[in-house]
């Protein structure tokens, strides 16, 4: 099963091949720019097959992730899923008041945080110990704030707000609040 | 001739300020200041920047810098120089005089002087809710003054008022009939200025009949200029109406009355700022870069612009489009409803790769057909404002992406490639090619000082941006969040390499103002900001 790890590492790459091509493709007009003779104008149909294959590539990046990044759907079908843990987490004041002082997660549980603020617009993230980002929301005063996850590596991670309240809340973290046990693979940068 | 005397009279006998006309002047003055608030931006992003290496600020300072660095940034320095190059283009392009010469000045004023006051804001008062003024961010006053509020608020009211009088100023410009000319029918204008007219043509060609209009009564440039001033408008009644509402919290406070800041709902309050505020980085930006590149492309090769009809009818839609893509901007958001997230958040949003995309297109295609062409400095900049939008507005449609953008929002991501590649290599080097361009016409035949200076301006702030936004961009994929420093290096390798590419960024600008100081001369400079000697409503003195 994908993690955020492995999708962004292939964004990564995706992105560099795409910029480094691009780049290319600039570097080269620019040179065949000051050089040779124009032969006439580009077909409409060429135009034509240009816009095309740009709306097809719009849509097609949503179906792709949708089909391939495991989060999406439940997150959009995520009040009809009936989850298997749930964690009420306030947040007021800058600081995050957890239910527990380590929420254990049990491997494959769909998990339902959900994040109520008592004053500011907070964000809710959960990151390794490498900083690395598992996912993030936003902590809306008088909103819902629900996100359902599921975990399939055992490892330990931090709470870090991920939306700027202030400078108060500049450093908005709780080290080791979430531990997830019980798979069979480990996460090698939140151990 | 000695270096003092070519700083102070300039490269040629430099700038000839009494030659200049009312529109020239006015013109001039409002880029040059622009130009100025760009080096305070390029500075206050130099201090962030060394903030993210080593901290040397405090919390509130930095915070403090940060908000008003993108004030600073989009309304000083863009704002000033888009508006500045408008009030001369459409009347140029129009073959008419500009409606009001007084009102183009009272707008560079107001809006100098509205960025001016919000950033004492944030220098005297530490004021820092930051740009996006999240609810109730602003009016917490258990962390800011209400006076620096206060403050804020007022610069952003100047600033806004400044810019209703600007698109005033332009609209009426498209359409009053100057004093001694026949009657301009309006209907014509209307039509052609929403590129109306370039929809009816294409339909009209798709059924095999003469086109609508043969000749448009407006320029495509100046009618991406008015499209792209509908959503300056809207954004600047958006904002307003915000400072409004923050206003009434903060006199309350000031005279002791005490109100709830969760009678307004933060998630509407949020859909409702953004609205206005997308129509700048995905309205007016985008249309107004898309008309520029047209004018530039037709004016570096004197051709028509291929594809005139369907780059016309795209702007009309590039316009509608703006209205509908603010959701993209609350993916992140989960009472936001599913189904703005994935209409006006995802799908339409995707249509700004194509209208822009086709933008990119129809103005390189226009280049090639005028091959060989010489690498000038407009050119050149062209290339590097066309490459920057190219690189970031896909970085921008992945992100606006649900799936994504669980993992991409407020990191570095979102600044970097995103938003500092739009900015500084998209929307500043295709201002930079227009500045090129027009230099010798605004100044009357003026010379650059150095060509070599103007390739280290080039190179400099190329690579500069287009580095940082890849170093930031490479944090944010490994987590780094925007709007954060981390105490423990945790992302110094990147943030050095970032802070390097930036320091290129502010000696481009060093270079770049020291070359147009040298060109047209101290006094030519200073002269820009005295009473124009010509009484002309024209655009250009008559012997130009
Ligand atoms: C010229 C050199 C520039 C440098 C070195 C620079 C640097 C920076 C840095 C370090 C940040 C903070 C990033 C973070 O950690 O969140 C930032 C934020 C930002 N900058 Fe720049 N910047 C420059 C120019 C500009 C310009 C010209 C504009 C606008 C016209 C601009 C708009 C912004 C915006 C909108 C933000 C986000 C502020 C926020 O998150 O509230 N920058 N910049």
């Amino acid at each position: 099963m994908l993690d955020s790890a492995d999708v962004l590492s292939a964004l990564h790459l995706v992105y560099t091949i795409y910029s480094v091509a691009i780049i290319l493709l600039f570097g080269w007009l620019a040179f065949k720019l000051t050089g040779g003779k124009a032969k006439g104008l580009l077909r409409p149909k060429l135009f034509y097959s240009y816009v095309a294959l740009l709306v097809f590539i719009g849509v097609t990046i949503h179906i792709l992730t949708f089909n391939t990044i495991p989060w999406v759907s439940n997150d959009l079908k995520r009040n009809e899923i009936k989850p298997e843990q749930t964690f009420h987490i306030e947040v007021a004041d800058h600081k995050f008041i957890l239910p527990q002082k380590k929420l254990m997660i049990q491997c494959g549980k769909t998990v339902l945080f959900d994040l109520d603020s008592k004053d500011l617009t907070y964000g809710f993230g959960l990151v390794r110990h490498d900083e690395s980002l598992v996912f993030q929301i936003q902590v809306v005063p008088g909103s819902k704030n629900t996100l359902l996850w599921q975990f399939h590596k055992n490892g330990t991670y931090n709470i870090r707000s991920t939306e700027y309240s202030g400078p108060k809340g500049a450093s908005m973290k709780v080290d080791g609040a979430v531990e997830v046990v019980g798979c069979k693979d480990t996460d090698p940068r939140a151990s | 001739m000695s270096f003092v005397n070519e700083f102070v009279n300039g490269n040629e006998g430099g700038l000839k300020h009494e030659g200049l006309t009312p529109v020239q002047k006015v013109t001039l003055r409002t880029v040059v200041v622009g130009l100025l608030f760009y080096g305070l931006t390029a500075i206050e992003g130099m201090m962030m920047r060394v903030q993210e290496i080593e901290p040397f600020l405090g919390t509130d300072h930095f915070f403090s810098v940060m908000t008003v660095h993108p004030i600073v940034g989009i309304f000083g320095s863009t704002y000033l120089i888009v508006f500045g190059a408008f009030v001369f283009l459409v009347p140029y392009l129009m073959k008419k005089p500009l409606y009001s010469i007084r009102i183009a000045n009272i707008t560079w004023v107001l809006i100098a002087l509205g960025a001016l006051t919000s950033w004492s804001a944030g220098f005297l008062f530490s004021y820092a809710p930051l740009y996006t003024l999240y609810w109730p961010l602003p009016v917490d006053f258990n962390q800011f003054m209400p006076a620096a509020a206060l403050i804020f608020v007022l610069g952003i009211a100047f600033i806004m008022i400044g810019t209703v009088l600007f698109i005033f100023n332009i609209f009426a410009t498209v359409f009053y009939t100057e004093r001694g000319h026949e009657k301009r029918p309006i209907k014509p204008l209307v039509l052609s200025a929403l590129g109306i007219d370039g929809l009816l043509n294409l339909l009209r060609k798709l059924r095999k009949k003469p086109p609508y209009s043969k000749d448009p009564a407006v320029s495509l440039p100046v009618a991406a200029i008015f499209r792209g001033s509908i959503d300056t408008l809207f954004d600047a009644f958006v904002i307003l109406s915000v400072g409004v509402l923050l206003l009434v919290y903060i006199i309350a406070k000031m005279t002791g009355t005490s109100m709830d800041a969760s009678s307004i709902d933060a998630l509407l309050y949020k859909n409702w700022f953004w609205w206005g505020l997308d129509l700048i980085a995905d309205g007016l930006v985008l249309i107004y870069v898309a008309g520029a590149w047209y004018l530039l492309a037709s004016l570096i090769t004197g051709k028509k612009l291929y594809m005139e009809n369907v780059a016309r009818a795209a702007l009309l839609i590039e316009l509608i489009v703006s209205w509908g893509v603010w959701s993209h901007h609350l993916l992140s958001d989960q009472a936001q409803p599913n189904m703005m997230k994935l209409a006006s958040g995802e799908m339409i949003t995707a249509f700004e790769l194509v209208t822009q995309g086709i933008a990119i297109f129809v103005t390189l295609v226009t280049l090639w057909s005028a091959r060989p062409l010489k690498m000038t400095n407009p050119l050149k900049f062209l290339l590097g404002g066309m490459l920057g939008f190219a690189l970031a507005v896909p970085a921008g449609i992945l992100q606006a992406d649900l799936g994504l953008n669980r993992i991409l929002h407020n990191t570095q991501w979102i600044i970097g490639p995103h938003v500092h590649v739009a900015i500084l290599v998209g929307l500043t080097m295709t201002l930079h090619s227009a500045i090129y361009l027009l230099f010798p016409i605004l100044t009357n035949g003026g010379k650059l000082w150095s060509q070599k200076l103007a390739n280290f301006h080039f190179w400099a702030h190329l690579l500069g941006g287009i580095g940082m936004g890849a170093f930031m961009g490479m944090a944010g994929l490994d987590g780094m969040l925007r709007r954060s420093w981390y105490v423990n290096g945790e992302f110094n390798t990147y943030m050095i390499l970032a802070g390097i590419c930036g320091a290129f960024l502010l000696f481009a600008w060093i270079a770049f103002i020291f070359n147009i100081v040298m060109s047209v001369g101290l006094k030519g400079l200073i002269g820009i900001f005295l009473p124009s000697k010509l009484k002309t409503k024209d655009t250009l003195p008559e012997a130009a």
